[in-house]
């Protein structure tokens, strides 16, 4: 049966992975406010826009390609990777950096070496940190009582109802915290039991998590990832944690924060396992994966941004080549090895 | 070998042989001194300077250096002007000379001076080689400007900040606000930023050559019906 498979479409694939996120969405717009919608609104317009006006630029045929719904996917990847309250020019310029530069620049859907979401959200980070790093919680979220409208204005003009402050709505994340705190010399179990931590990771952020490993599933079982990135990426991350956390359990957090925070879990089962960017091989897969996980492991612990996916996911996008050159499977017969 | 024309030297140094653009050597000043316009004018300026007066200083000499031992002669003459230059700027443009601080030394070891000296000075006579130099250098000069210019209004939304280094105080108010109320766009000023905007003048530069090519093309293509 495996050579009588109906070849897929891509946009068949891409309507799947745009319905694995589904869930993540859910519970994203249940704790954190519907802000996300907004967000997610903004950049697949943005999206469709800049992908039409390049295929028209590049003297594509426009309906085919952006039909494809691989800017559709960036735009959401993209949208649920930044600050939920971001201005609207913020997620509209990082959009447009995934798209055109990312992107198209660099030769259009199968030849950009970089995963274009993270390029977008790794230039806003750089670019406009003070923007890039105000995260409401859910703790700020429950007080502020921010209604739609509210939202929305906020997101376009900027400013809040007169009764709120930004500084109020929004605060350090739980990366954020812990690596501030433990700076300040407190131990990981007092830190954990700040109002912004919830059971395992930061209040809310850990069922994101979950809803994240429920479309991965998805995904895998339908057979549009396979396992090698997501469960190396996985197994490097918590190895690690769980190797510091045995060693010093008061400085190093346990590995079940580091699976439950920050971007782990969209990381390793949407992000990483991109087929553009990505290793090709197995055994190129498993390097990669691995590679991201220690990656991100090294930043959030001891490199100067809270969470480190999107860096660790372009840095190992630049290995690819050498990983997939040096993991070519062997033809059969052909360079037997001498023993 | 057959001496060049002035008008191929020039159209050599600011177009078809661009160092910027087309022949990208000495990128790494290119690149780093490129934040505003104020500094990528003033090394640029240098480097002209530079490289008309060692071309010159090589063309007179080259039938005197053995052929041996001719690149340590050049980077020889070519530091020594340096030198002089770097002395100049410390002497009466202070600021700026701390402004640039490393690059102005490493004009030296920029491998498009000592690329047009072992190229072109070292087989022309002098009034050509120096124009070869000057040309090349406000071709450079060009490109460093219009990058200074893109990374400069992208990151910050001003032209010409910074250009009090030169002229003091007075000279503040010259500073051009293009997008007044900017909040900055910092990847432009960093180094990617640089990568980026020479990228695009190289696709640019390119897009104009095919252009140009394509209408040379269509204009003979038209001819021959004529012709039969």
């Amino acid at each position: 049966m495996a050579f009588v498979s109906t070849p897929t479409s891509v946009s068949a694939v891409m309507l799947k992975v745009l319905f694995a996120l589904v869930p993540a969405i859910a519970v994203y717009q249940l704790y954190f406010g519907p802000a996300i919608l907004v967000s997610i609104v903004l950049a697949s317009v943005t999206a469709i826009v800049a992908e039409a006006l390049m295929l028209r630029l590049r003297g594509f045929p426009i309906r085919p390609f952006l039909l494809d719904g691989s800017a559709l996917v960036t735009a959401w990847l993209l949208a649920l990777s930044m600050p939920p309250l971001a201005p609207w020019w913020l997620i509209v310029l990082a959009t447009l950096f995934a798209i055109v530069v990312a992107k198209h620049l660099y030769g259009g859907l199968g030849n950009n070496l970089f995963n274009p979401a993270m390029v977008g959200y790794a230039v806003m980070l750089i670019s406009f940190p003070a923007q890039m790093t105000q995260w409401p919680t859910l703790t700020t979220l429950a007080q502020a009582h921010l209604s739609f409208a509210d939202t929305l204005h906020y997101i376009f003009s900027g400013t809040l109802p007169v009764s709120l402050k930004l500084d109020a709505l929004t605060m350090a994340t739980p990366l954020d915290t812990l690596r501030t705190q433990l700076l300040l010399g407190r131990g990981v179990s007092d830190i954990s039991n700040m109002p912004v931590f919830g059971y395992v990771g930061g209040k809310g952020g850990e069922f994101l998590a979950l809803a994240y490993l429920a479309g991965g599933a998805y995904l895998l079982q339908q057979r549009l990832i396979s396992w090698h990135i997501p469960v190396a990426f996985i197994a490097a991350l918590s190895l690690l944690a769980l190797g510091f956390h045995a060693y010093d359990a008061a400085r190093y957090a346990t590995p079940w924060f580091q699976l439950a925070s920050g971007g782990a879990m969209l990381g390793a089962f949407f992000i990483a396992t991109d087929p553009v960017t990505g290793a090709t091989t197995p055994k190129g897969k498993i390097i990669f994966g691995a590679g991201i996980g220690l990656l991100v492991f090294v930043i959030r612990t001891w490199g100067g941004y809270p969470d480190g996916v999107a860096f660790a996911v372009l840095i190992l996008n630049m290995c690819v080549p050498l990983i997939d050159a040096y993991t070519q499977p062997r033809v059969f017969g052909h360079g037997e090895r001498k023993s | 070998m057959s001496q060049p024309t002035y008008r191929e030297i020039v159209v050599n140094g600011l177009w078809k042989q661009n160092t910027g653009v087309v022949q990208l050597l000495g990128l790494c000043p290119l690149l780093a001194i490129s934040t505003s316009v104020v500094n990528a004018l003033s090394l640029g300026l240098a480097t002209t300077l530079v490289m008309a007066a060692s071309n010159g200083a090589i063309s007179l000499i080259r039938n005197l250096v053995p052929k041996e031992i001719r690149i340590a002669v050049f980077i020889l003459i070519i530091a020594a002007l340096v030198t002089a230059i770097q002395l100049a700027m410390n002497a009466f443009v202070h600021p700026l000379y701390l402004v640039l601080g490393i690059f102005i030394p490493l004009i030296t070891t920029n491998c498009i001076v000592l690329a047009r000296t072992e190229a072109f000075a070292s087989k022309n006579r002098f009034m050509h080689s120096v124009a070869d130099g000057l040309m090349m250098g406000i071709g450079l000069t060009f490109i460093l400007v219009i990058l200074g210019a893109m990374r400069e209004l992208i990151g910050k939304g001003t032209l010409l900040s910074g250009i009090d280094l030169v002229f003091g105080t007075a000279a503040n108010h010259w500073v051009l606000h293009v997008l007044p109320d900017y909040k900055g766009f910092l990847l432009a000023v960093l180094p990617p930023g640089a990568f980026f905007a020479l990228g695009i003048l190289i696709a640019g530069k390119n897009w104009l050559d095919q252009r140009a090519a394509k209408t040379q093309s269509n204009r003979s293509i038209s001819i021959v019906p004529h012709a039969e």
